[in-house]
Order: C-alpha cells, then structure tokens, then sequence
C-alpha cells in the first residue's frame, strides 16, 4: 500500500496555466581573453504558474547561466526571453521572484530575523509588518526559535532555510534557486527537499530549481529540463508522471525509477559529445 | 605549594631591599645590592611564570602588571648597580620622581598637544579620509585622479610637512593638528575604500536582485562590511596622530607642549623629565588604542575575529 496511494493522478499546473518564464532562442555568451565562449545557446523554455521546474546537466551546461539570465543577474546576447511578461530587467525591478543563492549569503551583522527583514526594509515596507513577516516566514522554514540568533551560530542546513524564508518573506509568485542544498549532507538535504516540496504545494507559486542530483530534481519536479555543456543548450524535457502530493517514499517507486532512468539517459547522451 | 609561595615572598622582600640598599650612600652598596638582586631574579621569573599559567581573571589582569614592575625593578637595579650615567638611562625611580615634581608642567603639555592638536587633527583626518573614500567609491574619475596622488602625500616626510605646516596654520596647536590632518588622512581613505569593495559578489547579487539602489546597498551592506577595515584604520591612525603631533612640535611651537618639552629638556639633559614626558605619551596612546580596540569589539561583534 502507501506509495500508489500517495501518487495522485492530477498534474499540475493546469496547461492553460499563465505563462511566468518564456524563452525563445536565448543566448549567453562570455568574453575572455578575447575570445567567446557560449555559456547558452537557442534555448526554448516555457515556465508556466505553478510549475516546478527543475533544471539539470554537467558543469558548464548553462544551467546556473540561465537561471541568473531570468533573474537578470546576467544579460543575455541573443534572443528573447519574458518575466511575467515584461523583460528580465523590468521584472527584477518589480521585485517578481526571490533567490537562493549556493551559499546562504547572510549578513552576519544582522540577527536572523533581520537577515529575514532585509528585502521589505528595502521595499519600505512598515516595521510592524516586517517583524510580523519575519516571524511568520521562520516559522514556516521550522525556525521561529531561532530569530535573535546571528546566522554563525546556526548550522549550515539551517542557515539555507533563513535564506529561503527570506525569498518567501516578500511574497514572490516566482522562486529561483541555484544548486540551494549542495552543500549539505543526504539526510538534511531529505529534510529540506520534503519542505520545500511542500511550501511549493501549499503556496503555488513557480519555482525553478538547479541542481546536480537526480532524485533531487525527479523528487520536486513536474517538469525536469536536461542540460548538456558545451555549448550549455536544452537536451531534454520531462513531464513527470508523478502527482503532486509526494512523500520521500515515492522514491522507490517505478515511476519514479522510470523518470530517474530517462534524466540519466539524457545526461549520458549529453556527455558523449565530449 | 607553600614553599614556591615562600620563597616568592622571599625574593620580593630580596628585591625590594636590595631597591632600597642600591640608594644609600654607602661605599659597596650599588655593588651589593645587585649582587642580592642577581640571586631574587630567578626566583621572581619562576614565581611570575607560574602565576601566568592560572587561569583566573586576576591572574589575567595582574601578569602583565607584575610583569611590568619586575621589568622597571630590573631596570633599577642595573642602572645603579652599573652606574651607568643619568643622561644616558636615568633610574625608574628618578624618572617617577621627575613624574611628580613637573606633574603641572606635564598636564599643561598634555592638554596642549593631545587634547588640542591630537583629537582635533585625528578627527578631523579620519573624518576626512572616510568622507573623501566614499566620493570615490563614488566616482570612476576620483578614483582614477584622487587615488594616486594621494599615495603621493602618503609619502611625504613629516619633518618636511612639519615647517609648512607651521608657516600656513602659524606656531600653536593648529599647525601640529594640520600634521595630524596629513599623517591620518591616507590610512583612512585606502582603508576605507578597500573596505568598500570588499563585500562578496553574492552579497552584491542579493542586493541586485531587490533591486537595491546606491544608498540601501551602501547603508545595509557596504558600510558594515567595510568596519573592520575602517576600524584598522583607526587604530593605525591613534599611534601616529600622537608621533605626528609630537615631532611636529620640533619645528616651531609655544614654549609648551610634549615634543617642545622632549627636544628643550633634552637639549638641557634633563632626561628624567625627557623620559616622564614619554611616560605621559606611551599611556596616552595606550589608552586611547585600548578604548577604540573596545569600541572595534562592540561594533564589529560579528566578525570572525571576535564571533563568541
């Protein structure tokens, strides 16, 4: 029993869903030492509300590249690419998503509950709804107690989890994430995939999601992206089979295993142009 | 246990009599006394270092002071056991004496050149020097014209600015506190400005994704990431605010002040008024060292360097 019962049949999102991302045969490139080097080329991608997308592939695939391109991190030398409908740029001024970064990028002169307050301080959002923010989002990443702490005296996992309630403290229907749990150890990385699966399903907001790990992406997602380097382009899109209420045990399922098996096809077939 | 303790008070009493003795009169008794003193040294050093090994705050607080009176002791004995001439090392008690007789004399002197030259000119230069970092932080065309010629002032000799300095701002204290001015302006502005470049470009990325403008970024994460350089500065800038308006007054000064009353006395051979004076300098610029190290400590709590 338990693992069919856990794998509903709905899909999400709905496919008429409203667009977020849209790339069309978007390009990055590099210059150094005088010479170009193509992080990204033609990429095609539509990101639709509510999905869960996970992007994957070897070093050098583009995959941080284009993450940091929708964010507007990082400028874009060919094609076109849309946020909610406007240019990159545009919506990174009206605040559309929040980051996680690899690392927690704290500062370690604010308190954690400071560090969380940090965007709507910018935002000029009033101090009475920022502290009540702040509370509201630790609580929900399970570190309420925690708030007067200094980010070096928490643990690296839990140190991630700030980071994350301050991309979620100002409400953005757009969550991007590089490579967030890289650093951490399997059973806390379990943990933190569980989580934010579930913040991702109570909240409905759009995440794109970077990482090297296989049951990382084919655990979180409903649509896994394989990446292939040189130059980084798009080998492959999965549409996972897989509903969206999910518990860690769905990782020995065959479904599962059968969308494991089809991200790492991908990636072997990436690797062979070496 | 008890014998250490014993003989420790032993060899102080040694000491202490053997300081005593080292001033009579009597023909032998210099010669006597560091005879004594020679025999309670090791006993001293084995007591002092022992003590050092405890653990406790008063063990703490009180090693470096012990520390420091054998220090002067040992000077003592040396010098009137050695006879060795007042004018080239007067003995800590000569010395202490001077301390007391001249103390109107030195308050005077202190009030002139640290109160007066030293604040005013360290205010004003680290005030300046973090003012002037910012507009170049601020503006490519600063930093590409400003920058380097203030490396060219960096270099410039105090003995040289000195006279200059006295001609434009005339002989009391504002003259020596446009020394000060010059001497503390540049460790400020480098440091500062290294300060403000030094957070990481993730840091920076998370700013830019809130779409942070000029001041959020630089008031939220650029000036705290930039205090330990700016309190390094300060500290730096402490101890040569003080040599710079000492020697400043080499070159021209009211008959008062630190280094009018070193380079007078020392023409007369006055050293134990010489060596009172640089008493007063040495605790000076301890002091004020101390209290902006307290102060870095406070400010910068969440530094690695002082993380708890």
């Amino acid at each position: 029993m338990g693992e069919s019962a856990l794998l509903a049949s709905e899909t999400v999102p709905a496919p008429n869903a409203p667009v977020v991302v849209e790339a069309r045969g978007l390009g990055v490139a590099f210059e150094t030492d005088g010479q170009r080097v193509n992080a990204l080329t033609s990429v095609d991608l539509t990101i639709r509300r509510g999905d869960f997308v996970s992007l994957i592939g070897p070093s050098g695939c583009g995959k941080t590249t284009l993450l940091r391109a929708i964010a507007d991190l990082q400028a874009p030398s060919g094609g076109t690419l849309t946020v909610n409908g406007m240019s990159a740029a545009e919506a990174r001024r009206a605040r559309a998503y929040g980051y996680v970064f690899q690392a927690p990028a704290l500062y370690p002169w604010r308190s954690v509950a400071r560090n969380v307050m940090l965007p709507l301080e910018i935002m000029g959002m009033a101090r009475g709804e920022r502290t009540e923010r702040a509370e509201r989002y630790l609580r929900l990443v399970g570190l309420g107690d925690f708030a007067r702490k200094f980010p070096w005296q928490l643990s690296g996992g839990m140190q991630q989890r700030v980071s994350i309630a301050r991309a979620l403290c100002f409400e953005p229907t757009l969550l991007l994430m590089d490579e967030p749990f890289g650093a951490l150890d399997e059973i806390t990385r379990d943990g933190l995939n569980l989580h934010l699966h579930e913040l991702w399903r109570r909240t409905g907001m759009s995440v794109v999601f970077v990482t090297h790990s296989i049951p990382e992406a084919v655990f979180l997602s409903t649509r896994i992206v394989v990446m292939s380097a040189r130059p980084g382009r798009i080998i492959d899109v999965i549409d996972s089979p897989l509903g969206a209420a999910r518990a860690l045990g769905i990782r020995e399922s065959a479904e599962f295993l059968a969308v494991a098996h089809r991200v790492r096809e991908g990636l072997r077939a990436g690797h062979s142009y070496d | 246990m008890r014998q250490i303790r014993g003989s420790a008070v032993f060899a102080a009493v040694l000491a202490l009599a053997s300081a005593g003795i080292a001033r009579a009169s009597l023909p032998g008794a210099p010669a006597f006394a560091l005879l004594a003193s020679l025999v309670a040294l090791p006993l001293l050093v084995l007591a002092l270092a022992r003590f050092a090994r405890r653990d406790t705050l008063a063990a703490r607080l009180a090693s470096p002071a012990l520390f420091g009176a054998l220090l002067l002791w040992l000077w003592e004995m040396l010098v009137l056991g050695l006879h060795i001439p007042f004018v080239l090392l007067p003995p800590p008690s000569a010395i202490a004496a001077a301390f007391v007789t001249h103390l109107g004399t030195l308050a005077t002197d202190f009030r002139q050149t640290y109160l007066h030259a030293v604040i005013a000119g360290y205010a004003l230069g680290c005030g300046a020097g973090f003012a002037v970092a910012l507009a170049v932080d601020r503006s490519p065309f600063l930093r590409r014209g400003l920058l380097p010629l203030g490396n060219l002032a960096s270099v410039m000799p105090i003995v040289g600015v000195a006279p200059i300095m006295v001609m434009w701002f005339g002989f009391d204290w504002p003259s020596k506190a446009a020394v000060v001015v010059v001497m503390t302006f540049f460790p400020m502005l480098v440091n500062t400005t290294a300060g403000l470049a030094a957070t990481g470009a993730m840091e920076r990325d998370l700013m830019h994704c809130y779409a942070a403008g000029y001041w959020p970024t630089l008031l939220k994460l650029r000036l705290p990431a930039s205090m330990p350089f700016v309190f390094t500065a300060l500290k730096l800038n402490s101890t040569l605010a003080l040599i710079g308006a000492v020697v400043a007054e080499f070159f021209g000064t009211p008959i008062l002040g630190m280094g009018f009353r070193i380079s007078t006395e020392a023409a007369r051979m006055n050293m134990d008024i010489v060596w009172a004076t640089i008493t007063v300098a040495a605790l000076a610029g301890s002091l004020s060292f101390g209290a902006i190290a307290l102060i870095e400590r406070a400010a910068t709590f969440w530094h690695p360097a002082f993380r708890r």
